[in-house]
């Protein structure tokens, strides 16, 4: 009898060694698509391609929709006390994922001169979003700037240049006139400039207020400052283009119709992110230009895009698999593949360097332009209980441009507002 | 038809032939307007039907001689995993049903045949359910997920569904109408009560049970809000979840293949209603008669 | 009458299964719900605490709260009243002996087959500046194109247009069920007595159709204040809340913003209003309804 337990006991022993030995570390992956073309096939390979190569981690990719609809079911699952291992989320949702004590700081995993080497490659303007309190908290993964795309076709009709976009704020007004086009009873066939205003139209406003030399938020994320009179005039500006110079649509402009309004060349210049460029070039039939956003006082955009964030209440091993994939994501080469694959600016200078992306940008010099954007490039909006801040500055600039409200009634609104919201943050 | 007219023309003087052909005149209008409102009723599945067989480039612009192709079917295909939303949304909507078959089923059956301290009172607590769905009290049910550990799980998005207030409603009618002589026959047969419920109340039913279960079954499969907030990940995530995730906008609107995802993920439902028409149309009829 | 005590119990087992769930999903959060919105929102380091009226205080002074209101109010007088008053018309059309009748039934079925996600986005193409369908059609009529979605002052009236479209043909199966169930004899003798086909309608089938008039009235105030996923794809509430509901509102609050607090509130609000549709129900419509 004692015999027969002891080969029971020694088999499942066994079984259960070679088990672990054989169990993986699964990786669950929340990433959002807010870009057109075939971005959930990419990262599915990219995912798979990992997982070869480390065979003892499994990485399981979620596309989980847009960037909002991601934090969602991200903080979802947290406070359900199952949230996904690694997840690409907004970088401006850092404050609100400590807030809820649901990520971890990268720094946790860097150990080696080669990670802290890794910490440093990333472009600066990247980095401000992910940092707060001395930590890191999250790495760029698929960064962006808003650019200025134009038709050439369209300038040269209209008997511009085709190969200069307009390079200030009066230049877009005196050339969105030419371009602007109307039939036979008055209504508009084509738009000079369409920015759009759905769903975070704050994002395409931070070029704006940037460019009209005001910032929006401090460091802390605890202040805004939405009813600064040059932010105030900047949406004016915004408002003027269609109020007062008919060259832009007026009321709540679509972001997802954008890029096909572009296409169908229902618009002759549009401001979107950098991340479209590869859908933009794949599909518009004609010859197009991308551009730095036209100057104010200054030049400026926002940085824009998804972070690279590792959740708490997964386990440590899970944890470090997480980290492993995400500087694997972020190798230079890899970096390269997916600027050329989306559009998104590519994390680190090093990634430029690489022989692939040096050739894509000699046959097609669009894909610097966000890059060389980045040093007039500001953080963007970010704060204590950013879903709901923004909110109120995003239902402001809807009111301003629907005609709803004054912009300076707009602003003043919402800056009350997110006073309110962020005052236990002080 | 012409002898009513001739009689009604000879019954009433008022009928004359000014009143016979403004009454034509009438009724063409009428049919007129009837087929204009199906049309336009009919119009955004055609649109969805043009888009999805034409590239892209055609998705807005209505040429007729456009080329038809398929291979928008295959890239919505390939590009979400719509067959795991598949089996997904008939798990879902195939235990809801059976759990809603056997827990209604045992309750009509008690309010229909016993008389009990509370009865009405607690007739009136399932009548509440019917005004008050589960996704009104979202948060909370929610709330209730989580502590249960239900979150993401496809058991967890059919949990509040189980009991139906409508069903209850619907059957205890049905059982209510069963003739008392059939019920007396079985009583002497010396059968149990489950027995009783079995082989002469169930039986009975069946044209109800089969109304329900239309009702219940587009009901579940349609369902959104709710499915939206308990699922996460694709092993729980269903077709309606599915596709608003696959057809967000900010990817950029591509309609051929949107379209083409809507057709693919309506299909059943649709094949299942144009085929099915009457007894479609004859359920929801009963199920609505008080 | 004397209860039989196995017997009692005999059904109380009966009941149990479906009242675990019934309980478990609708009164007990009805009742829990109740009580969280006298507390404030737990975050993480600080648990729910007592504030009394504070949340309700926070909600009337929420201009996006009155604004959900409003709209909700807006959005059930217009399509209750127009999904019903089609329903009869589209009722009436498939029970004459038109043409095509199976035609017309399938088409005015239709709509309500098919999940709201998947026609939302066909309505986005149809509403669409510019391109869109409904544009092109009035751009080709020589009007403007107009932006359904993007305008305050229009979108709230484009979704209630994709609301009647979704519900009429719904109501209408309801409706011909009863028409279906009149004796033809009123029929025969209207047509002998010469009445017109409006006289018929208003003083014969109308006040007979009253009790499916409730059932239906009912159903539509319901959904008047459930029906959201098409506010979530295709509007999520904008611009600037001009297409916002109650209970978008509140799917926003509790789970894009985590206010527990807030969304309690703003379910009691809801629950409020289906009681009183409830009692609405119960007292005056049942009492003044004709029944055959």
């Amino acid at each position: 009898m004692n015999h027969v337990l002891t080969k029971i006991a020694a088999a499942t022993i066994g079984l259960c060694l070679s088990a672990a030995a054989l169990a993986k570390t699964e990786i669950s992956f929340y990433f959002p698509v807010a870009v057109g073309g075939p971005i959930t096939k990419t990262i599915d390979q990219y995912a798979a391609d990992f997982n070869k190569e480390n065979p003892e981690l499994n990485v399981t990719p979620v596309y989980s929709g847009t960037y909002q609809e991601t934090i969602v079911k991200v903080l979802t699952a947290h406070k359900a006390g199952k949230p996904p291992t690694a997840a690409i989320l907004l970088s401006t949702d850092t404050f609100t994922l400590a807030d809820e004590d649901a990520i971890v700081p990268i720094d946790n995993f860097v150990k080696t001169d080669a990670d802290r080497a890794w910490m440093k490659s990333f472009f600066p303007a990247f980095m401000l979003n992910g940092q707060f309190a001395n930590m890191t908290w999250g790495v760029p993964f698929q960064r962006s700037t808003v650019v200025l795309y134009w038709n050439k076709d369209l300038f040269k009709e209209a008997g511009l240049d085709p190969n200069t976009p307009p390079k200030n704020w009066a230049e877009t007004i005196s050339m969105g006139q030419k371009l602007t086009k109307k039939d036979a009873s008055g209504n508009v066939t084509q738009w000079g400039i369409q920015v759009p205003s759905s769903g975070f139209p704050y994002w395409l406003f931070q070029g704006f207020s940037t460019q009209n030399d005001a910032i929006l938020a401090n460091p802390e994320g605890n202040q805004v400052k939405y009813d600064d009179p040059n932010v105030v005039a900047a949406l004016q500006y915004w408002v003027d283009l269609s109020k007062k110079y008919g060259i832009h649509p007026s009321g709540v402009v679509e972001w997802g119709t954008t890029p096909r309004d572009f296409m169908e060349k229902k618009v002759a210049m549009i401001w979107t992110t950098t991340g479209n460029l590869t859908n933009i070039r794949s599909n518009a039939k004609f010859d197009f230009g991308v551009a730095m956003l036209p100057e104010g006082k200054r030049r400026g955009s926002p940085t824009g895009g998804g972070n690279f964030f590792i959740f708490k209440k997964a386990a440590g091993p899970e944890q470090e698999g997480a980290y492993k994939f995400a500087k694997w994501l972020t190798q230079p080469e890899r970096a390269a593949q997916w600027s050329i694959d989306t559009g998104y600016v590519a994390v680190s200078p090093a990634a430029y360097e690489t022989p692939a992306l040096q050739k894509y940008a000699a046959d097609f010099p669009p894909a610097l332009v966000a890059r060389d954007q980045l040093p007039f490039a500001v953080a963007e909006l970010s704060t204590h209980d950013n879903q709901r801040v923004t909110k109120a500055l995003n239902d402001g600039l809807q009111a301003a441009l629907t005609g709803t409200k004054t912009p300076e009634q707009a602003m003043k609104d919402a800056q009350a507002e997110a006073t309110r919201l962020l005052r236990p943050y002080k | 038809m012409s002898s009513a007219l001739t009689s009604m023309n000879s019954a009433n003087p008022v009928t004359s032939a000014s009143h016979m052909s403004h009454t034509r005149l009438a009724r063409g209008i009428s049919v007129l307007g009837a087929w204009l409102l199906a049309l336009m009723w009919i119009t955004p599945l055609l649109y969805a039907i043009w888009a999805a067989f034409h590239p892209s480039e055609f998705a807005t612009k209505l040429v007729l001689n456009a080329p038809v192709t398929f291979a928008n079917f295959v890239s919505a295909w390939e590009a979400a995993p719509f067959a795991s939303y598949f089996l997904n949304t008939t798990i879902l909507v195939t235990g809801i049903l059976c759990m809603q078959l056997v827990l209604c089923t045992l309750a009509a059956y008690a309010f229909a045949r016993y008389e009990f301290l509370g009865k009405n009172i607690l007739f009136s607590l399932v009548l509440i359910q019917l005004m008050v769905m589960p996704e009104i009290l979202i948060v909370r049910n929610y709330q209730t997920l989580t502590q249960l550990g239900l979150v993401d799980t496809l058991f967890g998005i059919g949990l509040p569904y189980f009991a139906s207030a409508f069903a209850i409603f619907l059957l205890r009618q049905t059982f209510k109408t069963i003739p008392a002589e059939l019920v007396e026959a079985a009583v002497m047969e010396g059968a149990s009560q489950m027995q009783i419920l079995r082989h002469v109340y169930i039986p009975l039913a069946k044209p109800v049970y089969l109304a329900f279960a239309l009702v219940s079954v587009s009901y579940h499969w349609n369902n959104f809000l709710w499915p939206l907030v308990v699922s996460n990940s694709v092993g729980s995530r269903p077709l309606t979840v599915g596709l608003q995730v696959f057809s967000s906008t900010d990817q950029g609107i591509d309609w051929s293949i949107i379209t083409a995802a809507t057709l693919l993920t309506s299909a059943p439902l649709l094949i299942g209603f144009l085929i099915f028409q009457k007894q479609f149309v004859q359920s929801f009829m009963r199920a609505g008669i008080k | 009458m004397r209860y039989h005590v196995v017997r009692n119990v005999y059904a109380y087992l009966l009941l149990l299964p479906a009242f675990v769930f019934l309980v478990g999903f609708t009164h007990y959060p009805a009742m829990a719900t109740l009580l969280d919105s006298f507390m404030s929102t737990p975050r993480a380091g600080r648990a729910a605490s007592f504030v009394g009226m504070q949340n309700y205080q926070d909600m009337l002074a929420d201009p996006i709260f009155w604004k959900s209101a409003i709209n909700n109010l807006w959005f059930a007088l217009a399509t209750i009243p127009v999904s019903i008053a089609l329903s009869i018309g589209m009722a009436l059309w498939v029970n004459d002996k038109i043409a095509g009748r199976s035609f017309l039934r399938m088409a005015y079925f239709l709509p309500t087959v098919l999940p709201m996600i998947a026609v939302a986005n066909i309505w986005i193409f149809f509403y669409t500046p510019g391109y869109g369908l409904i544009n092109q059609v009035l751009q080709a009529l020589g009007f403007s194109s107009q932006n359904w979605l993007g305008d305050p002052g229009l979108v709230l009236g484009s979704v209630i247009v994709v609301a009647i479209w979704k519900e009429a043909g719904f109501f209408m199966i309801f409706y011909l069920a009863a028409l279906q169930a009149l004796s033809p004899s009123y029929k025969e003798a209207a047509q002998i007595e010469g009445a017109s086909a409006w006289y018929f309608f208003r003083r014969i089938q109308w006040p007979l159709l009253m009790p499916t008039t409730v059932f239906v009235l009912v159903n539509a105030l319901i959904n008047a204040f459930r029906m959201v996923d098409h506010i979530i794809v295709m509007t999520k509430g904008g611009p600037d809340n001009a297409s916002s509901l109650i209970l978008f509102y509140l799917y926003e609050i509790g789970f894009k913003f985590w206010d527990q607090g807030y969304a309690s509130v703003l379910t009691v609000v809801l629950l409020l209003i289906l009681a009183v549709v409830g009692l609405l129900q119960f007292f005056i419509l049942d009492r003044r309804t004709h029944y055959q």
